[in-house]
């Protein structure tokens, strides 16, 4: 396995966790408005994420960072072609990062609606945005040499990658779903709608999932780059979508934040599986293709990021995962979650 | 290249750079430097096991908390910015100036996020020690991050450890880019001027309170420690940037030609210093100057003999090395941006040595007539590295990598009309931010700390409460 290889799995590892972790934060936050009907409820649901959401940030820092200096060609290519999702995607993780923070800051009704909204918006614009850049960057973008993006600002938009982008929302609403049938306590109010919305996500989710594999496999000829296993990822995210629903029937709660979590690991994996050997196809000519070897950093670089990988990484997911133990409790409702001190 | 309103899209794109790290740059030494001074709170609280020093740490860890969210997210900004408008560079450097911002994300993010909630929230999870030691690898991380931006930003200054290849600048020698000298120049400098920021933000929060009589006792610890540590960092801030200087006449002779208003290279013996200059680039010279002999030799070399280039002979050997073009910054910015720095970092001295001798003379307690400048003094540091900057970013153009590649040649192929939109969302984006950010601070700090000590009745382990807190 050449060193490109091993990055490309990196980059792609990284933002599966980034979707695994943010995705069921993104989640929470877009159930909110549906599931709390008062004050504590809605601070029992921000506790929920509370200690976590803002690592889990980061972790969408990480896979930027190590496309940036692992594939530098594609890092450039990537964002300037779809400069305009980016930049929406920042400005709603600002609105967003923020939003936690300042809510709790002003005892009065009106500022604390202005920063649920914003922290809805929030999560809605990425939740469905990165799913839009999934799809372009599978189906491939009119670039010229050297990468370079000569299409229009709405070429982003058609109808596989408006699916993808609502079959990511659909999915990430079904995680934040099952996450909080972990973190809230089992017989309470807020835990039967989080049930509740989970049923019903579920069944969206399904369909978008499913709709969205179906366009890219049968009309685009998307997915069938990656040889004898070309169901296998795919058919994974799908046998998981059908588990879903048989944990959430049985109420087996775990088992339930396992199966999304699965569903969305098959179906990154199946995004980067399918972008091999490229990183950022070109519509116009294959011979623009930006792959994995003519857009990697030189070896030099690819060696020391790997030592640099080998280090940090395992000690990143090591606090990180201490500090979910820490805050393993489930939240209760009267004692406003986790949200003491704000 | 279309322009818009007369703009090109490396108009926008450089304004657009420039706003988003300035922007991002009024909270990250606040972070780095604050979050050193509530460590140290936190841990005399730890040693006395002082519930009015617990109820300190947390007031002004509150205070942090609003100012940390700005900071990271207007850093997702600054990231993500470098392959949006500047696909060119990105492409160029993304070899050597990827590793350092890889690193800072997996030394140093992940660091302050998960141990700021940790050391916030756990603290009736976790035995005291491990809050203690939250908060200590939080002040950690924020130099970390700060040390590797500083170092990216430091080879694009000064180029180390890299060959050409295939129009890419390949890294040859990580640890030549680690230990840039510039880099570390510049970190201390950006560190201890860090310092600064937090000290003099507590300093003010502090003399607020003590002249309103308000939990005097903790007050005045924290007023104390905030003093050694402006006392430190504006000294040191002085001292590390004043090698900077030295070093920026060998290595970056254009940039400290312009920090000076050097048009000419000096004849005659020594070199002078300007107090008052208004240089023009038009005519290639200062309308008006008032200077004084040897100072600039001194400042420069430590003799009164030594000259520096002026900027006319820099140009002239630039176009002999890289060929024709205007290789004179644009020098009035930068020139300004220089002396108000440099008069900053003096007024910031000389304030922490006035309290530093009242606390000597034992009237530290009583609130005298200079206390009021406190209350003013946290936008000096804050100007100081606005100016700081703009010294530094603008005199070097018109290279984004000294010698390598010019800034016109690094900015994206995009029309202007989505920077412009985004330039303009951004700019709403950040001035919200910055006043609910100022707006908010104010509230918290004036508020002062009301803490109930509900640790004597029993209960769950003390929170300290913003005013009007409903928990």
């Amino acid at each position: 396995m050449t060193l490109p290889l091993v990055w490309f799995i990196l980059v792609a590892a990284t933002f599966t966790i980034y979707f695994f972790l943010e995705g069921f934060d993104f989640g929470v936050d877009l159930l909110r408005p549906f599931l709390a009907r008062n004050e504590a409820q809605r601070k029992a649901l921000i506790g929920t994420i509370g200690p976590f959401w803002d690592g889990n940030e980061v972790w969408v820092i990480l896979a930027a960072g190590a496309i940036f200096a692992a594939f530098p060609t594609w890092y450039g290519a990537l964002l300037t072609s779809m400069y305009p999702l980016f930049a929406l995607i920042l400005l709603a993780l600002i609105g967003r990062g923020v939003a936690f923070e300042f809510r709790a800051q002003v005892d009065d009704r009106r500022w604390r609606v202005f920063w649920d909204v914003t922290s809805f918006v929030g999560s809605l614009l990425p939740a469905f945005l990165w799913g839009v850049i999934m799809a372009n960057m599978v189906r491939g973008l009119p670039l010229a040499a050297a990468g370079r993006y000569v299409g229009g600002s709405f070429d982003f938009f058609d109808a596989f990658s408006i699916l993808g982008g609502l079959a990511t929302l659909a999915l990430f609403v079904l995680h934040g779903a099952t996450f909080l049938l972990l973190r809230l306590h089992t017989g309470t109010e807020l835990h039967t709608r989080a049930h509740r919305a989970a049923l019903t996500w579920g069944a969206f989710a399904t369909v978008l999932v499913l709709g969205f594999v179906y366009l890219g496999f049968v009309r685009d000829e998307l997915f069938r780059s990656f040889g004898l296993s070309s169901w296998l990822f795919p058919a994974g995210a799908a046998v998981n979508l059908a588990l879903v629903w048989l944990a959430l029937t049985l109420r087996r709660d775990r088992l339930s934040f396992i199966a999304t979590s699965l569903t969305i690991l098959f179906s990154t994996a199946t995004i980067f599986l399918s972008l091999y050997p490229n990183v950022l196809p070109s519509t116009l000519d294959p011979s623009f293709n930006l792959t994995i070897q003519n857009s990697a950093s030189a070896p030099y670089t690819l060696r020391l990021m790997s030592w640099v990988g080998l280090i940090f990484l395992p000690l990143v997911i090591g606090y990180q995962a201490w500090n979910y133990y820490v805050f393993r409790q489930r939240v209760k409702e009267d004692a406003g979650g986790l949200g003491h001190g704000y | 290249m279309t322009e818009l309103f007369g703009f090109s899209t490396l108009d926008l794109s450089r304004f657009q750079f420039a706003t988003t790290s300035i922007f991002h740059y009024f909270f990250v030494p606040f972070t780095v430097g604050f979050a050193l001074i509530i460590a140290i709170f936190q841990t005399i609280a730890y040693r006395t096991q002082s519930p009015r020093m617990e109820n300190l740490t947390r007031f002004f860890g509150h205070l942090f908390f609003i100012n940390f969210a700005v900071g990271v997210v207007t850093g997702i900004v600054q990231e993500f910015q470098f392959g949006m408008n500047w696909s060119v560079f990105s492409n160029f450097v993304g070899n050597i100036f990827g590793v350092p911002l890889a690193l800072e994300v997996l030394m140093a993010f992940f660091l302050e996020s998960t141990f700021l909630g940790l050391w916030w929230f756990g603290r009736d999870r976790l035995p005291r020690w491990a809050t203690l030691a939250s908060i200590w690898i939080v002040a950690l991380g924020t130099s970390i991050s700060a040390f590797w931006i500083i170092i990216a930003n430091a080879w694009m200054q000064h180029p180390v450890g890299y060959t050409i290849q295939n129009g890419q600048a390949v890294m040859t020698d990580f640890w030549a880019v680690v230990f840039n000298p510039k880099g570390l120049e510049w970190f201390a400098h950006l560190w201890t001027g860090s310092l600064t920021v937090g000290a003099f933000f507590v300093l003010a929060v502090s003399a607020y309170h003590l002249r309103r009589k308000h939990e005097t006792d903790a007050f005045l610890v924290s007023f104390k420690v905030a003093l050694v540590v402006a006392l430190a960092g504006s000294a040191g801030v002085i001292l590390a940037g004043h090698e900077q200087g030295q070093s920026a006449v060998r290595d970056q002779p254009m940039k400290y030609a312009a920090f000076s208003a050097l048009w000419d290279t000096p004849t005659g013996k020594g070199m002078p210093e300007s107090l008052v200059a208004f240089p023009s680039n038009s005519q290639g010279r200062n309308t008006f100057e008032l200077s004084v002999p040897y100072v600039g030799s001194l400042l420069a070399f430590n003799n009164f003999s030594s000259q520096a280039k002026g900027l006319h002979e820099l140009q002239a050997e630039s176009v002999r090395k890289y060929g024709p073009g205007n290789y004179i910054p644009y020098v009035w910015p930068v020139y300004w941006a220089f002396r108000i720095m440099v008069g900053l970092g003096g007024v910031m001295l000389l304030t922490a040595l006035y309290f530093a001798w009242r606390w000597r003379a034992g009237k530290l307690a009583d609130p005298g007539r200079l206390y009021p400048l406190l209350l003013a003094m946290p936008l000096a540091p804050h100007l100081a590295n606005f100016s700081g900057w703009i010294a530094t970013e603008m005199g070097r153009q018109p290279w984004v990598v000294q010698g390598l590649l010019r800034t016109g040649d690094a900015v994206s192929s995009l029309r202007p009309l989505p920077v412009l939109l985004s330039l303009a969302a951004f700019w709403v984006v950040y001035l919200l931010l910055i006043g609910l950010d100022v707006y908010l601070l104010t509230r918290t700090a004036r508020a002062g700390m009301h803490a109930p000590d509900v640790e004597a009745q029993g209960m769950p382990a003390p929170h300290y409460l913003p005013e009007g807190g409903t928990l």
